[in-house]
């Protein structure tokens, strides 16, 4: 191959004057777990609150929880993050609309939030699937003791729902993570920004973009592994599957 | 509020939307789908193999793909592919590819992995009794997996290739960072020409949104159709 390599390019000072490309690398990556983790407290609040009410006796909060999730789930994200960039300070009225194009940081927070809610969609299915594969006779049994149905959500179904989901919310979080790296396009400077802003720098090509990929990697490695832990740690005793190590990604 | 908005903007350009940009988009999703099944496949029996450095690899392969966001692969390929280009034809320096060649390889050995992960699910869905009554009669370990194995597998994972599919056909749109024309790119390039973003991204997302639920509600009731009663 017709390519000169030169790992060292990780130490020069980037264009900025002050950091070299391995600070700027990990600036981006730093973008990218602010942005991953305040959407997922988006998605796992949204996300719960509208996988409960899809489990609801009540016929129009279920079509409203579908409705939302079809929304959410069938507009691709970099879509959906011109939705929220481009179109929404357009369609609200004038006041706000300015308010919001003279944010600062507007496209972090235009990615938390659409990231935040495009996971929820996903977030509220694995809720879903978690309450329906429980046995009725749980919920049966706790409205029998007298508990509101509220109650027997908080108190008996979703602790053991929850638990039953951990592993796929663990993949539904490491795609979070990779998702907001959409966020470029509306000019987020997080990790894959950052490699690419470096390869148009100092023209290394495949050592920005190695650089990048071992972050995601290293990234993908610890979560992988604190999510293994948080099973272990959180599991029942008696009950089979809990307590053995999520299978790798 | 919605007060200048121009919808005939939508009308002019419907042509070049669907001729242009819609065209690529399918064309795209379905030549990945189709060469990400094959190569998924045969990743899948390399992961599943005796063979010790085989399987490995394999999984290296899956495993790193799936650890990196779409974006920066999208990004990899881009520059890597004239270099393989080079590479295989033994050419003096790093050969130029059209932008539809360097989406396909992009997209097919990106979704090869995920493919692979959810043929391998369906392989080991089939019962191990299978695999024994066809060694019993004689058969060899291709004719094992192309008479006995995959055909079952795969009929037990079309309805998750499928919801595949209809992802990775919302996931084209991403070849935009490198300004193809796929839909979405036909989309923003009027949007940005005519200055009409509004009416362009929200008929875009109009667009998608009826394909991909109209899509997904086809996969349901085909689930409901060819599932097997055991």
């Amino acid at each position: 191959m017709s390519y000169n390599w030169d790992w060292g390019i990780f130490f020069q000072l980037s264009p900025d004057g002050t950091h070299t490309y391995l600070q700027l690398l990990l600036f981006g990556a730093c973008w990218t777990l602010a942005t991953a983790l305040l959407a997922w407290v988006i998605a796992l609040v949204i996300g719960s609150v509208i996988g409960v009410i899809r489990t609801s006796p009540v016929p129009w909060l279920v079509r409203l929880g579908n409705a939302y999730v079809e929304f959410f789930r069938n507009i691709p994200l970099l879509v959906q993050m011109f939705l929220w960039y481009f179109v929404l300070p357009e369609v609200v009225p004038e006041a706000i609309g300015d308010w919001l194009k003279q944010l600062n940081n507007a496209s972090f927070y235009n990615a938390v939030i659409c990231l935040g809610l495009y996971t929820s969609a996903r977030v509220a299915e694995q809720v879903k699937a978690g309450i329906l594969s429980l046995r009725s006779g749980q919920r049966l049994a706790g409205l029998a003791m007298g508990f509101t149905l509220p109650q027997t959500y908080r108190y008996i179904l979703l602790p053991m729902a929850f638990r039953i989901i951990l592993p796929p919310l663990s993949s539904e979080f490491l795609n979070i993570i990779k998702n907001s790296s959409v966020a470029l396009t509306i000019g987020l400077i997080e990790l894959t920004a950052a490699a690419r802003s470096m390869q148009e720098f100092s023209f290394h090509v495949f050592e920005a973009f190695t650089g990048a990929t071992v972050i995601y990697i290293i990234i993908n490695i610890i979560v992988v592994n604190g999510m293994r832990w948080l099973e272990r740690r959180v599991a029942v005793p008696g009950f089979i599957g809990m307590g053995e190590p999520a299978a790798a990604h | 509020m919605f007060s200048n908005i121009d919808w005939d903007v939508i009308i002019r350009s419907l042509p070049y939307l669907f001729f242009d940009g819609m065209r690529f988009t399918i064309m795209l999703t379905l030549m990945a789908t189709a060469g990400g099944i094959v190569i998924g496949t045969l990743l899948a029996l390399a992961r599943l193999s005796n063979i010790a450095g085989l399987s490995q690899v394999a999984g290296a392969y899956v495993n790193l793909i799936r650890s990196m966001p779409l974006v920066l692969v999208i990004f990899w390929f881009y520059f890597l592919v004239p270099y393989i280009g080079q590479w295989l034809t033994g050419a003096e320096r790093p050969i130029q590819v059209g932008a539809f060649l360097s989406a396909l390889v992009t997209f097919t050995l990106f979704e090869a992995a995920y493919f692979c992960e959810i043929m391998r699910a369906g392989i080991q869905s089939i019962s191990r009794g299978q695999v024994q009554a066809a060694q019993a009669l004689g058969m060899t370990y291709p004719q094992q997996m192309m008479e006995v194995v995959l055909p079952q597998a795969f009929r037990n994972m079309v309805p998750v290739l499928l919801t595949q599919t209809i992802v990775l056909f919302q996931d084209t749109s991403l070849v935009y960072v490198i300004s193809v024309t796929d839909f979405l790119g036909a989309a923003s390039k009027i949007a940005q020409r005519d200055g009409r973003l509004v009416e362009m991204y929200l008929f875009a997302a109009v667009v998608y949104f009826v394909i991909s639920l109209a899509a997904s509600h086809a996969v349901h009731r085909l689930q409901h159709r060819i599932a097997i009663i055991r």
